[in-house]
């Protein structure tokens, strides 16, 4: 029975590898071995100061098993598995890998034993090249066959085709979108042959295409005898790929499961204790004026990479959520950069945020007309890691909020009006007005899309509002979109999330290629049709 | 010997320390680290390598003695700043402080004492060889060093892993470390060559460019060798070029002082910063991009654990 499966399984990898250049999952020398524990890490505890961010966790992981890392924004998924990578020292707890007791002082110890890992927060050098960044993390053995990066180049264009994660290696990573970023991470952690991959979120960035070829790759993987530890909120996702769950709440091991015999409701309630809520469409309010109007905005690639915005035409009224669906990088950041002022507009009649033309004015003027901004990325663009969340919110309110008098900041006030975003939004922190890099993904996103909402803007302008973020707090964020329309705001939400967009949007435009279909009522559209405007095919209905 | 190879030689040596203490300085900052203390590293491998040179009347031993002090001084330095994570700029600092004031005290019984210069080298034929033979076959062993060096970086920086990593450990020093590079090793590594370039520089002027000992005779050198690399946004071509341009306005403006054109000479000692500024600024317009400015530029890292 035993020899029989590992048998059709080597089958079945010999019959894929010929269809796909291969990845080795690092077994070689002992590649008969394609089960059994590979890492048990038992008692693991974690503080901060005073916080417990993990408390006495068990995490087990077998060979060939894929197995899901299960919590809400904050239960302690990453320091856990940053543990497990050496970036971090567990305070108790012994990790044994292989049978033998290990210390790691850094992750180059954990690179060693061949443990790869895709961060949730990139861990990518912005100056170099796409290329550049995978060979820089390449282990010594592949150094080996020479450092030939034609080779390599060659090499990550082939697997990206494979796997159905292109890339084009000459490209500077400071161009990227994020689900770009996350295929690079991805990439390169195959490619450093492991044999325990952890993926902290990998497919919050990724559109359903990419997270099913990843889905194939990853059961490739695990056929070979590679471990992997999968952090998702998808729990669909979950469900279709992985043969375990452990489940952390608040620091602390609540429970293990086979995720294959639950269902996402009771997946959902073990993460978060109770039962998740739904977003509530807001009873019927009034669509008011058009607020926020794109004329015909046409731009040229701000760099060689970038998309160019074709023609765009878009108007948003006062009580009305406008989604923009679309594939990452068909022009997302362009058109985000556009509207903020990051990017200005040649002419200043192509956007009009309340009947006034502001194409050619900054940001700060923008805002200071009642609008406001959240972009993609919360580290670095949408707050500062290493500033306390009071000084983030100076950074983008001060104009709006009075918040500097003859060049003077009033922190205290600002520090009353943060205090009202973490309590008004539930981000979890830890300490008091702590640094924004010390909060979870999802915890900081609240924080940052909270800050807006409460300036009360009258158009705000949102990119991915709730990648990488839990249920409960996908929900509130939604909801808080809603809440804001519903008072008159005018709101854009640029998403790759079509679930999203179907629930919060009174109507859908698609971008792609740089190009704005027409905006069509949720009500009229249904996701196929989304779907296929979205893969660039022309939808006769949709003029 | 005529006369535009007369003026390009001298453009060459007044050009060699420079470009030998930025080469070196480059690779530190590429690698992350900021080492201020570069005009205390040159003085201090003057003097030693002087007096190595004086006392055992060996050229090749004082060199070597000039670089392992540098290196000394630059050890010290990387165990301040890396290991205990003090602050780069202070560190640097200090760094030229203890520096300037250990080569006074080294070279303290050597005031005066003068030796010949190295020669340059003679080939055959070749060094003869009308128009350029000297400037390109007849100079010291220093400047072919100082060209090589600045061959073998721009390869090393652009074409081997090591140059990557270098780079990567330089851009974010956080990424690097969660991908399991050791960064403290490799700053270790760059902070020791920048030490012994910078030694090399300081034998250079005492034993080549003016071959006797005075105390000072960095003359600030070292300060400008450090913003060469900036001007040059860490490019090693660039920095070859910026070298060269200062050493030419430097040449320039002693002959235009000589010639007394009736410009105030404080506006002709001004010349070769403000052409050297100059250039690399407009150069460093022309290209889109054109800044490799290191990410992680003068921080510490202490990884949170
Ligand atoms: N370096 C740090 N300093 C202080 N608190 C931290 C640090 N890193 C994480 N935390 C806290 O630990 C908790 C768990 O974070 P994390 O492991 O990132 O959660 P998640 O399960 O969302 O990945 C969060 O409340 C976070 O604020
Ligand atoms: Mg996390």
């Amino acid at each position: 029975m035993e020899a029989d499966e590992t048998s059709t399984v080597a089958a079945d990898s010999a019959k894929q590898s010929q269809m796909l250049p291969t990845i080795e999952a690092g077994l070689a020398d002992d590649s008969a071995r394609t089960s059994g524990l590979l890492v048990q890490m038992t008692g693991i505890t974690k503080r901060f100061g005073a916080f417990t961010a993990n408390d006495s966790i068990n995490l087990g992981v077998e060979r060939g098993q894929i197995h899901a890392l299960l919590g809400e924004n904050g239960a302690g998924k990453s320091t856990l598995m940053k543990i497990l990578n050496g970036l971090l020292r567990p305070d108790e707890g012994e990790i044994v890998w292989d049978g033998e007791t290990v210390q790691f002082e850094s992750p180059q110890d954990a690179a060693k034993l061949g443990i790869s890992m895709v961060f949730q927060h990139f861990s990518l050098f912005e100056n170099l090249s796409v290329l550049e960044n995978i060979a820089a993390a390449l282990p010594g053995s592949i150094r080996k066959n020479g450092f030939n990066l034609r080779r390599l180049s060659k090499r990550i264009e082939e697997v990206g085709e494979a796997y159905g994660l292109a890339l084009s290696p000459a490209r500077p990573v400071n161009s990227l979108s994020a689900g770009e970023r996350q295929r690079i991470e991805i990439i390169r952690a195959l490619l450093r042959d492991p044999k325990l991959l952890v993926l902290d979120e990998p497919t919050s960035v990724l559109t359903p295409q990419e997270a099913d070829a990843l889905f194939v790759t990853l059961e490739q993987l695990a056929q070979k005898g590679c471990g992997l530890l999968y952090i998702s909120h998808k729990l669909d996702e979950v469900r279709r790929l992985c043969s375990k769950a452990t489940i952390l709440r608040g620091g602390k091991l609540v429970g293990e499961c086979d995720p294959r015999s639950e269902d996402v409701r009771s997946l959902a309630a073990m993460m978060v204790g109770t039962h998740v809520p739904e977003v509530r469409s807001q009873a019927l309010h009034k669509i008011g004026d058009v607020r926020l109007e794109v004329e015909a905005l046409t731009l040229p690639a701000p760099d060689m990479h970038a998309k160019s915005l074709n023609h765009i035409m878009l108007t948003v009224h006062g009580g009305e959520v406008l989604g923009i669906a679309g594939i990452a990088g068909n022009g997302q950041s362009e058109l985000f950069a556009a509207l903020s002022g990051e990017i200005l507009a040649p002419q200043a009649r192509t956007i009009l945020i309340d009947t006034m033309p502001v194409g050619h004015i900054d940001i700060e003027s923008r805002r200071a007309l009642g609008a406001a901004f959240i972009p993609e990325q919360r580290l670095g663009h949408g707050a500062v890691p290493n500033m306390a969340l009071s000084d983030n919110l100076v950074l983008s309110r001060h104009g709006t909020d009075r918040l500097d008098r003859y060049g003077m900041v009033n922190f205290r006030r600002a520090r009353r009006l943060s205090d009202e975003v973490v309590s008004k939004f539930d981000v979890r922190i830890s300490g008091k007005n702590p640094l924004a890099s010390s909060l979870s993904g999802g915890n900081l996103q609240k924080f940052v899309v909270g800050r807006e909402i409460l300036a009360r803007p009258g158009v705000l302008v949102v990119d991915q509002p709730t990648w990488g973020v839990d249920a409960g707090a996908a929900v509130a964020i939604r909801q808080a979109l809603i809440n804001l329309a519903a008072q008159g705001a005018a709101v854009l939400v640029i998403s790759q999330d079509l679930d999203e967009l179907f629930s919060i949007s009174d109507r859908i435009a698609v971008l792609h290629e740089g190009s704005l279909s027409a905006a069509l009522p949720t009500g009229q559209v249904t996701r196929e049709t989304i779907g296929l405007m979205m893969a660039g095919s022309e939808v006769d209905d949709a003029a | 010997m005529d006369m535009t190879q007369a003026v390009l030689l001298t453009i060459i040596t007044a050009a060699t320390p420079l470009l030998l203490a930025a080469i070196g300085e480059l690779i530190v900052e590429r690698a992350g680290v900021l080492n201020l203390g570069l005009e205390g590293m040159m003085a201090t491998g003057a003097a030693c390598g002087f007096a190595a040179a004086t006392v055992s009347g060996s050229t090749g031993l004082g060199v070597i003695v000039a670089m392992l002090s540098a290196m000394l001084l630059a050890s010290l330095f990387a165990f301040v700043t890396l290991t205990l994570g003090a602050n780069q700029v202070a560190s640097g600092l200090a760094l030229t402080i203890v520096g300037l004031g250990l080569s006074g005290l080294i070279g303290a019984g050597f005031v005066g004492t003068s030796r010949t210069a190295v020669p340059g080298l003679s080939m055959e034929g070749l060094s003869d060889l009308p128009g350029f033979g000297k400037v390109i076959f007849g100079q010291d062993p220093f400047v072919y060093a100082a060209w090589a060096l600045t061959l073998l970086s721009i390869v090393f920086l652009r074409w081997t892993r090591a140059g990557l990593v270098l780079r990567s450990v330089g851009e974010n020093q956080a990424s690097a470390h969660a991908i399991g590079l050791p960064v403290l090793k490799i700053r270790y590594w760059a902070v020791l060559f920048g030490g012994a370039c910078a030694g090399l520089a300081g034998a250079y002027l005492s034993l080549v460019y003016t071959p006797f000992w005075s105390p000072g005779m960095t003359a600030g050198r070292g300060w400008i060798a450090l913003a060469l690399v900036v001007f040059a946004s860490w490019f090693p071509f660039r920095l070859l070029l910026g070298a060269l341009l200062f050493g030419g306005a430097t040449v320039l403006q002693l002959h235009a002082q000589a010639a007394s054109l009736g410009l105030p000479s404080q506006l002709l000692s001004a010349l070769p910063y403000l052409a050297t500024l100059l250039a690399l600024v407009l150069m460093s317009l022309g290209r889109r991009g054109g800044s490799a400015a290191p990410g992680s530029l003068g921080q510490s890292f202490v990884p949170d654990r």
